[in-house]
């Protein structure tokens, strides 16, 4: 039953089986309908179920994240594409004051099946407003679930499930990962939402990590694999809530923990990562907690530069030689 | 209009105008904190308004709108309970002042942010619309609203989509301390709607009958699938901002003026049309006699010691809110967490996720 599939197909297919089930489930955004969406992931949605259901949105986030708000609260399951999590940026009063609030403001009468889904991250060279990670700032906001898939498996698992969720939920989706091939089985049976998946199995150190920097994480330990260090790696999955538990387990095998984030260092998710495992771990630890993140600045357009701004899997690969050596990384 | 129908009215006039000075009592009795923004002066929009509507069609307000979840028939109990904080409050002391909701009365809500009203409301109507369904949403909002970028927005797909929305703006003509003629470059908020094709009308909103009969009338366009209208009626209103607001930036004879047009007042004046006096019937002569015992206004007529006997009933409900409100015990943490948790199915969680 396994394929071959691209990320944005799995995420296709997750939204074309929602709709096909359920007719108060209906997906607007900015060029989600006749154009088939900017990552594709609305393609051929809008002939199937109509522009009623696809929804063609002016260019006013705020206002579309907003109507979908209403939307839930009467009964419909919005899939709102917000064409890059930049923009988001613009619908923030629509997610925070209003998605996330509502239910608890009104003691709890309303539902909120939200789902905002993000295209985000550094891609190639579309410069510091068009090249932003906003998954520290949406984490700070109670009431919300944050949903990070990296491969197409986990793309059309967290997709369904967050469709079928009566709960506001952001699925935040890397930009350079839409055209990915990955291997779908859509028959497997999902593991819980925000359930934390090992990725490679290790007995040296554990790299905890999510979304593209995932990826960047297993390449970076088969390398390491080459040069004797069985590194652990685990893919978050989800950022709200964190499997902290899968964390532990792996850290009480593995007592080095690298937490590896496209995110800007300073406050930004690793820095919660690092913090709780420190609480939960500390006496489980050989070493200090290291965090490999993104530079404290706005991404820069030069491609050398914007590379220069991200982890890559070599420096993966040297700050984990180095955590396992006991050497300074700071 | 029928007895009935103008004896709610009163009633519900009085009630707005006792219940609001009944809030700003406890206010200062320390019963209630936080904002609390108080309506006397603009009780002809909500009543008249909302007594237009059907049951079936939703109210999204504004963070001024404890008269709104009166009108809309919310037990004055739940909605004092709610303001003093209290766990048997509408919706259980999560909210607030500012943020009333009732499912079940399809009051979908104050909400703090000015503008937040405009894009919740096109939401609905998109639900409303992809039902197919007889119903309308009625929007509040303020003239200071206009200028946030969310009224445009919705405006825009309000019109677009011909979704069944009615918009109504209660110009008080301040934006908290901006006067409107500081605040807006077109301060006829009703023209705004020419920019979108949306039919508009400005009207007076000191007459509550005035105002049910222009709501009534742009009601049914809009649930005859004519899109969405905007209504603008002029008001006022008597106190500052919010409690914490003397008000000082208005003119005294600008106040004054305008407490001469009391909406209260006016409807009391409407209803107690009295019977010709004795000598009007003799001077009328036996066929004008007939036409006069006919005419609604002597039909419908109402007392002096009618009206004192509905203020009485009045005085009643409110202090039994009060008394309820000051006796309901305080929501606890677990009320929190569920409230904040209401939508949550464990089993799509890991473990740590559950707070129990």
């Amino acid at each position: 039953m396994t394929e071959t599939v691209m990320f944005w197909e799995a995420m296709n297919r997750a939204l074309d089986i929602e709709m096909a089930q359920d007719e108060s489930v209906f997906t607007l955004g900015e060029d989600v309908g006749l154009f088939g969406g900017s990552y594709r992931v609305t393609e051929g949605l809008y002939v199937k179920y109509g522009e009623a259901r696809v929804r063609d949105t002016p260019i006013s986030e705020g206002g579309f994240s907003g109507l979908a708000v209403g939307a839930a609260m009467t009964g419909l399951r919005p899939v709102v594409e917000i064409m890059t999590i930049n923009f988001a940026l613009l619908a923030l009063d629509a997610i925070i004051n209003m998605a996330a609030k509502i239910p608890f403001m009104s003691g709890g009468q309303f539902p909120m099946p939200v789902v905002f889904r993000m295209p985000g991250g550094v891609a190639k060279q579309l410069a510091a407003q068009h090249s932003q990670r906003l998954e520290h700032t949406l984490m700070n906001v109670p009431g919300l679930r944050i949903v990070v898939p990296a491969k197409p498996q986990d793309a059309w698992w967290q997709l369904r499930q967050a469709i079928a969720s009566d709960e506001p939920i952001i699925v935040l989706e890397h930009e350079l990962l839409y055209f990915d091939k990955g291997e779908l089985d859509i028959s497997a049976e999902a593991p819980p939402m925000h359930q934390a998946l090992l990725r490679r199995e290790g007995t040296d150190l554990t790299i905890v990590s999510y979304s593209r920097m995932a990826r960047l994480a297993e390449a970076a330990a088969t390398k390491l694999a080459e040069q004797g260090i069985a590194a652990e790696v685990i893919d978050l999955r989800s950022l709200s809530p964190i499997d902290w538990e899968t964390c532990e387990t792996s850290l009480r095998k593995t007592h080095r923990l690298l937490v590896v984030e496209e995110d800007c260092r300073f406050a930004g998710t690793g820095a919660e990562i690092a913090t709780e495992l420190t609480e939960r771990c500390f006496f489980e630890l050989d070493a200090p907690p290291v965090r490999l993140a993104g530079l404290d600045m706005p991404t820069p357009f030069n491609a050398a530069l914007e590379a220069a701004s991200i982890p890559g899997v070599d420096d993966i690969v040297n700050a984990a030689q180095q955590l396992k050596s006991g050497a300074s990384t700071a | 209009m029928d007895r009935d129908t103008l004896h709610r009215f009163l009633f519900d006039m009085l009630l707005a105008r006792a219940f609001e000075e009944r809030a700003a009592q406890e206010y200062s009795a320390g019963n209630i904190a936080g904002f609390l923004h108080l309506y006397p002066g603009e009780e002809a929009v909500a009543v008249g308004v909302i007594h237009a509507t059907e049951p079936s069609d939703y109210l999204v307000t504004t963070y001024r709108e404890h008269v709104h979840a009166l009108v809309r028939g919310i037990s004055p109990r739940a909605v004092m309970a709610e303001l003093f904080g209290r766990r048997d409050g509408c919706c259980k002391g999560m909210g607030g002042s500012m943020h009333l909701f009732d499912r079940e009365h399809r009051f979908m809500g104050g909400y703090g942010i000015v503008g937040e009203t405009f894009p919740i409301a096109t939401g609905i109507g998109y639900s409303i619309l992809l039902r197919d369904l007889p119903e309308v949403v009625v929007c509040f909002f303020g003239d200071g609203a206009v200028n946030q970028g969310t009224f445009h927005e919705a405006m825009n797909m309000a019109a677009l989509w011909k979704l069944p929305i009615l918009f109504v703006c209660e110009n008080n003509h301040y934006q908290i301390g901006t006067e409107i003629h500081r605040h807006s470059a077109v301060v006829e908020v009703y023209k705004r709607a020419c920019a979108y094709n949306i039919p508009s009308e400005k009207l007076d909103g000191m007459d509550a009958i005035n105002v049910y009969q222009a709501t009534r009338h742009a009601l049914a366009q809009i649930r005859a699938g004519n899109g969405p209208q905007l209504l603008e009626f002029e008001t006022y209103r008597f106190r500052g901002h919010s409690m914490a607001d003397p008000g000082s930036y208005r003119p005294r004879v600008e106040v004054n003026a305008r407490l001469g047009l009391d909406p209260v007042e006016t409807l009391i004046q409407e209803v107690e049309m009295p019977y010709p006096s004795r000598e009007q019937i003799s001077a009328a002569g036996p066929d004008t006699i007939q036409q006069l015992v006919e005419h609604p206004s002597a039909v419908d007529h109402f007392h002096d010691h009618q009206i004192a006997s509905l203020k009485e009933d009045v005085e009643k409900v409110v202090e039994k809110a009060a008394q309820f409100a000051l006796a309901s015990p305080a929501p606890s943490l677990d009320d929190a967490w569920n409230s904040l948790y209401c939508n949550r199915r464990h089993e799509l969680l890991v473990k740590e996720a559950s707070h129990d």
